[in-house]
Formats: C-alpha cells, sequence, structure tokens
C-alpha cells in the first residue's frame, strides 16, 4: 500500500535540491517548512518579501521582536550575514532576477508551466495576490509544492489552469505527495516528466491521477523521504 | 529653524479632510503607525482612499474605519479578512458600498516608489500573461511582454519607525520599514510615529529616511 507523503516529508524533498550558496524565497504554507529541513552543512540564504535577506529560525523567548517579522507575520530571527531593507528594494531583488530559487504553494500547475496559486475563487471573500506573482515572474527558478490531487480526487496537475494565472510558463519542478516531476518544456503542448515516485504506487496510477500529459525519466526512481513525525 | 515634532495625535493628525487618499505603512505587525491608526479612526472622516498591504491590518488596527464606512476605496495586495468569516471591508464590497484594485505586492511597492521619485509610469514582467493584465497597455521588450503600470501619489502616508531626531531623519528596526519607505516619498504629508525620538541628532549613516520626506513626528510607544 502506497504511503503518500506528509506535508513536512514534501517540504523536506523540497529542500533536498536547495544547493549551498542559494538564496531561496519560501512561499507560505508548505513551502516555509522546507527551511527546517534543508541540510545543516549547507549555506542557504533566506529571503522574505518584506525586507530580510537572510531569515533565521522563528524567535524564541527573549529573542523575540515585535518589529522583526517575516512574510508570513512570524516573529523571527536574522541569520549571520543577514541585511534588511525596504519593500521596493526587496522586490527589486526579486523582480531583477537575484533570487535564486522561489518555493511556492499551487492550486494548479499545467504541464506548460503555469502556476495558479493566488484565487481560488472562494465565495464571500476577497482576492489576495501578496508577492507571489512578482515571486513567480522575477526569480530564476520556480519550484511548486502541493498535493498531486484535490480532496475529491480532481488533478492539480493539469493541460490547462481553470483558475486565474499567477504567472505564465514559469514552473520547473513539482514536489507533490506521490511524486517529484519537471515540467517537460520539450514536449508540444506540455506536459510532466516523473523523476520520483512513491513505493508502491504504480506508474499507471500516477498517469491516472495526472491531468496532463505524463512520461516517466528513464532514471525514474522512488520517492524515500525520512520518517518526521 | 527646522522642529518637526508634535506634542499630540490631534497635532500630528492635524489637517486631514474627508476624501483624503491615506498611505499606511506596515507588513504583519512590523511598522504599523497603530497610534495614528487609532487617532485617524476617531476623526470619522468619510470618503477615504487607502493605500495599504493588506487590509485586514487597517481593520485589526481600528474597526471603526469600516464600521463607520469611512473608506471608500482601497489599493492592496490583500484584499482577504482572515480565517473563513467575511470581513466587515468583504461585505462592504459586496454590498457595492467600498470598491478596491488588487495589485501584485512588487508592483504595489514600485508604483508608490516610483510616485516619490517622479517617475510617471514604467513596465514590468510581473502579471502579464494573467488576468490582472487584461485590458492593460502592453509592450513587448527583448520579445517578452511587458505590463504598464502607473506611480501612485497620496495626500498623506502614515508610517512607523524606531527612532527620529527633529530633522525628520528616521531609523527604522528589523523589518520596520517596509513600504513605508517608499510612502514617504510619495505622500505631500508624511507623518511617522517613533518608538523614540532622540535628543541628538541621529548619525547620517543611520538616517534611512532623509528629513525631507518627513513633515511631523510623534513619540508614540509601540502597544502589545
Amino acid at each position: 500500500m502506497a504511503a503518500p507523503l506528509t506535508r513536512d516529508q514534501m517540504a523536506w524533498r523540497a529542500a533536498q535540491d536547495l544547493p549551498d550558496g542559494a538564496y531561496v524565497n519560501l512561499g507560505l504554507g508548505m513551502p516555509v517548512l522546507a527551511a527546517s529541513h534543508a541540510p545543516r552543512d549547507r549555506e542557504i540564504f533566506y529571503h522574505s518579501e518584506n525586507g530580510i535577506l537572510g531569515v533565521g529560525p522563528v524567535a524564541q523567548g527573549l529573542e523575540i521582536d515585535p518589529e522583526l517579522v517575516d512574510a508570513g507575520s512570524q516573529r523571527v530571527t536574522l541569520r549571520d550575514g543577514a541585511s534588511v531593507f525596504d519593500s521596493a528594494a526587496s522586490f527589486a531583488m526579486i523582480r531583477g532576477g537575484h533570487i535564486d530559487i522561489t518555493i511556492l504553494g499551487g492550486f494548479q500547475v499545467a504541464g506548460n508551466g503555469d502556476l495558479a496559486n493566488w484565487d481560488a475563487k472562494v465565495p464571500n471573500k476577497g482576492p489576495l495576490i501578496g508577492g507571489a506573482m512578482d515571486l513567480a515572474a522575477g526569480a530564476k527558478a520556480v519550484h511548486v509544492i502541493m498535493r498531486h490531487n484535490n480532496s475529491d480526487g480532481s488533478a492539480r496537475l493539469v493541460s490547462a489552469c481553470s483558475y486565474p494565472l499567477t504567472a505564465p510558463a514559469c514552473v520547473k519542478r513539482v514536489y507533490t505527495d506521490l511524486a517529484v516531476l519537471d515540467v517537460d518544456v520539450d514536449r508540444d503542448g506540455g506536459g510532466f516528466v516523473a523523476r520520483e515516485i512513491i513505493p508502491g504506487l504504480s506508474r499507471e496510477e500516477l498517469t491516472t491521477a495526472t491531468g496532463a500529459p505524463l512520461i516517466f525519466a528513464p532514471d525514474c526512481c522512488d520517492l524515500l523521504a525520512p520518517n518526521l513525525a | 529653524m527646522i522642529d518637526k515634532r508634535v506634542d499630540d495625535l490631534d497635532a500630528a493628525l492635524a489637517g486631514i479632510a474627508a476624501g483624503a487618499t491615506i498611505m499606511i505603512s506596515g507588513f504583519g505587525n512590523a511598522g504599523i503607525p497603530a497610534n495614528l491608526l487609532r487617532g485617524l479612526g476617531s476623526m470619522g472622516l468619510s470618503g477615504l482612499t487607502v493605500i495599504l498591504n493588506a487590509v485586514r491590518r487597517l481593520e485589526e488596527s481600528d474597526p471603526v474605519f469600516f464600521a463607520d464606512e469611512q473608506v471608500d476605496h482601497v489599493i492592496t495586495t490583500a484584499f482577504r479578512g482572515p480565517g473563513q468569516e467575511t470581513a466587515a471591508f468583504e461585505q462592504q464590497w459586496r454590498d457595492g458600498k467600498l470598491t478596491f484594485e488588487i495589485v501584485p505586492q512588487g508592483t504595489f511597492a514600485e508604483r508608490i516608489r516610483a510616485g516619490g521619485a517622479g517617475v510617471p509610469a514604467f513596465y514590468t514582467p510581473t502579471a502579464a500573461g494573467t488576468p490582472l493584465a487584461e485590458g492593460r497597455e502592453q509592450r513587448d521588450f527583448n520579445g517578452q511582454a511587458r505590463v504598464l503600470e502607473t506611480a501612485l501619489t497620496a495626500d498623506v502616508a502614515l508610517l512607523r519607525a524606531q527612532k527620529a531626531d527633529r530633522y525628520g531623519n528616521l531609523f527604522f528596526h528589523g523589518t520596520q520599514s517596509n513600504f513605508g519607505t517608499a510612502m514617504a516619498t510619495a505622500a505631500r504629508l508624511t507623518i511617522a510615529e517613533v518608538e523614540e525620538i532622540s535628543a541628538k541628532t541621529l548619525p547620517p549613516e543611520q538616517v534611512h529616511l532623509p528629513g525631507v520626506y518627513v513633515q511631523r513626528i510623534l513619540q508614540a510607544a509601540r502597544e502589545d
């Protein structure tokens, strides 16, 4: 019986792809969990769009400073070598292509790399964009962490997004609870290439769970994550 | 002699009129001019246009802004209340009593920066190819679509800093500056509340926002 990855396991897997020396922006929700799962021997600078380069762990006790928060409004610390700046400077850093990787959440990713993650059309609620559009348009690489399917079983990896786009053709890699997939830029009309798949899930089952053309990399292997419970 | 210090909230907010366009700094709970906002809310002005990152912060600072329908229009990156409940401002939008413009956060910051820097408009990659770009002026640069965005200015900017001197020079702490730095440049009247007014002039290298952009300084402790 295949066991889908937990939220922390998905974040752990995404974190393993953050290289030493990278400048990384983590979106709210699952992406921000990646910071605590990155290999300890790598120096990674986390950018927060409200004006931090070098976000440290969440502040505890005497470290707490009410005027020092991250983009999720959490009271945080700063790491060695950190800097703070204003929002216009922070988005110049993003839009100017100085952030290596952003990991974002997603509602839908299309086989051509289109991302929809800002407006799920919730009735009675207004829209919220925040920094997602700037990050998707400006970061050198956009990685997405999201569940492979909605709770009703419908696909979130799709041929074309039905939700409003955050940015077109921006996503490189997607980490789901079932697989690690790359956007298939070589395929006409788009699709996904599975790199890793959880043990116990067949290729046919993954193909059925995916709403866009899917192929398997020649070296497609098991998606193994530690027990983080 | 230049002395931008004011003695109380009334003096800090004097002259702000109904129908004003007001920029409000703050991100999360950092850099929120909470004292000025409570003072502004109690003035009972109507027809306000507010420009701020997240509308929920205004409601959290003083519910009276929406309870008394003081706000007509909002320019924001987040027109959403917390949780699943419909917030007062979301309800007023649904009832047709309030309008809003939703803007990506980097575009929001840059439109304000441009407003303060004398740049009327600029092209940006953000939002190209999304519904927000529909019907907007676009142009290709190096074969890629870019969206024209126009500058934002305001009658008033409200922000919070850590330290000031009588010249209006400001020093920010932590992530306090956020939108305040740009907003101060884009408003005709910038009012800063600060934790501390320094008896001595701030060292020039520690001035994060030059006093030319700041008209009034009010000492007001952060309340948590």
